[in-house]
């Protein structure tokens, strides 16, 4: 048997030489592509070496063949990283919306670059900033640091001392509802980096993402903690430096409304 | 970690000594010029302190410079800018009122503004009535939002534009009252 193995094992390693050596040797194999014609658009991206502190921030300028790129604002910037400038920094994970790794400032609004098209229009140039008003640790990577613990410190997870005995915790289909456009938030802090208050005021007040996420977890029926959830907003700073803008909600590239959320607490503190 | 680098150091070192093919020595020199990069391990405590020396220099990335202005935030500012400027004014007339009563008693104050041109007199009416206007027909529009209607975006900004139009209207009805 083992023999056996050793003897086709050359052979079909032959096999495949001798047959990528004849496609690579002939030109008609290789298809030319049909050539489109060259679409340069110009990219400013902000960079920021640590290792350069003292240098100011820069936008620089990078052009690109539309034609030789895929369609997302990610294509071009990995394209960019890959074949212009490798010092290029940027988070990217999924390139399909649900990591959140990619949030940047892109054209003047917080979204993923993955899910965010090119404009085709080669006149006009894009510009590409990290998060607003965020600590950058390089180029278009923010410093999430203190985002994270914000929603940390806002517990979210389900907490209930007398959980069912022997059984799941049963929810109705009204209850279930009335999570839909919370649960699905990724914490790709768009919205709370898009947030004037929370550009002003981050060190206290928690910002759009955290506070949703807290009215995620005040709205779920099976959480008995809802009442020292809302003792832990009722202060100036955590919850009412919230001025209805709705950046937020605006900005969400998962269509989320954050604002809505807290204007909801806000209600339910009131109504106590 | 650093005790068996050192021991392949010394072998490669041996034979390239020994080794006569001038190819694989020639190969051997370079990885050798490439080891003897030095590295200096920290303990993981002082990791913590690279960061916060790193963190110190960070720059912050800008932020209402870059962000597109929309109706929500400009809104939003213009509310505050409005309301700052309303109370400036009510608070700076009480003032001067209480300091001097005589000169800016009513009577006064009609006789100056009827001297003025109409020009001065219609921008000026605008000046006061637009800020006015604006910031208390926001300020149904916040109260709304706080009683929990209008709370989608599309709510936000068909109030917000209701609250434009609305401004305009009653700029020009004030202006020319």
């Amino acid at each position: 048997m083992a023999s056996l193995a050793l003897k086709t094992v050359p052979s079909t390693f032959a096999r495949g030489i001798a047959a990528r050596s004849f496609a690579s040797s002939a030109a008609r194999f290789q298809a030319v592509p049909t050539q489109k014609p060259v679409l340069a658009k110009e990219f400013k991206i902000y960079r920021w070496n640590p290792d350069e502190p003292a240098k100011k921030p820069t936008l620089q300028t990078y052009k690109i063949d539309l034609n030789q790129c895929g369609p997302m604002i990610l294509d071009a910037l990995i394209k960019i990283k890959n074949e212009v400038d490798p010092t290029l920094t940027f988070r990217r994970s999924c390139r399909e919306g649900i990591c959140g790794s990619c949030a940047m400032n892109i054209n003047g609004q917080n979204t993923l670059a993955c899910l965010c098209r090119i404009d085709r229009d080669a006149s006009k140039d894009t510009k590409i900033y990290p998060l607003p008003h965020m600590y950058i640790v390089k180029d278009l990577v923010p410093d999430l640091t203190l985002f994270y613990k914000q929603y940390k410190s806002i517990e979210p997870y389900l907490k209930n001392d007398n959980p069912p005995e022997g059984r799941e915790y049963y929810q109705s289909i009204e209850d279930r509802k009335k999570l839909d456009g919370m649960y699905e938030c990724i914490l790709c802090a768009c919205c709370s980096t898009s947030c004037p208050s929370y550009w002003w005021n981050q060190d206290e007040y928690l910002g759009p993402a955290t506070l949703m996420a807290a009215y995620r977890w005040m709205a779920d029926s099976r959480d008995s903690y809802t009442s020292q959830r809302k003792e832990k907003l009722q202060n100036e700073m955590s919850l009412y430096r919230c001025h209805t803008i709705f950046n937020c909600s605006r900005t969400c590239p998962k269509g989320l409304n954050p604002a809505q959320a807290i204007a909801k607490i806000k209600l339910e503190l009131a109504a106590e | 970690m650093m005790s068996t680098r050192a021991v392949g150091l010394r072998s490669a070192f041996r034979q390239a000594a020994l080794g006569s093919n001038s190819s694989r020595s020639q190969a051997l020199r370079t990885t050798l010029v490439k080891r003897s990069v030095q590295t200096q391990s920290l303990p993981p405590s002082a990791a913590e302190n690279i960061l916060n020396q790193q963190r110190l220099k960070r720059p912050s990335s800008p932020h209402f410079t870059i962000y597109q202005p929309q109706l929500t935030w400009v809104a939003s500012i213009a509310n505050r800018v409005t309301g700052v400027g309303l109370s400036v004014l009510l608070y700076g007339y009480a003032l001067a009122y209480l300091a001097a009563p005589e000169t800016f008693a009513s009577a006064n104050v009609i006789e100056l503004i009827h001297g003025l041109p109409e020009v001065v007199k219609y921008t000026g009416k605008t000046i006061l009535a637009a800020p006015f206007a604006f910031h208390s027909l926001n300020g149904l529009r916040h109260l709304a939002w706080d009683s929990g209607r209008f709370l989608s975006l599309k709510g936000a900004y068909s109030t917000g534009y209701a609250v434009l139009g609305a401004t305009a209207i009653t700029t020009i009805g004030l202006v020319l009252w």
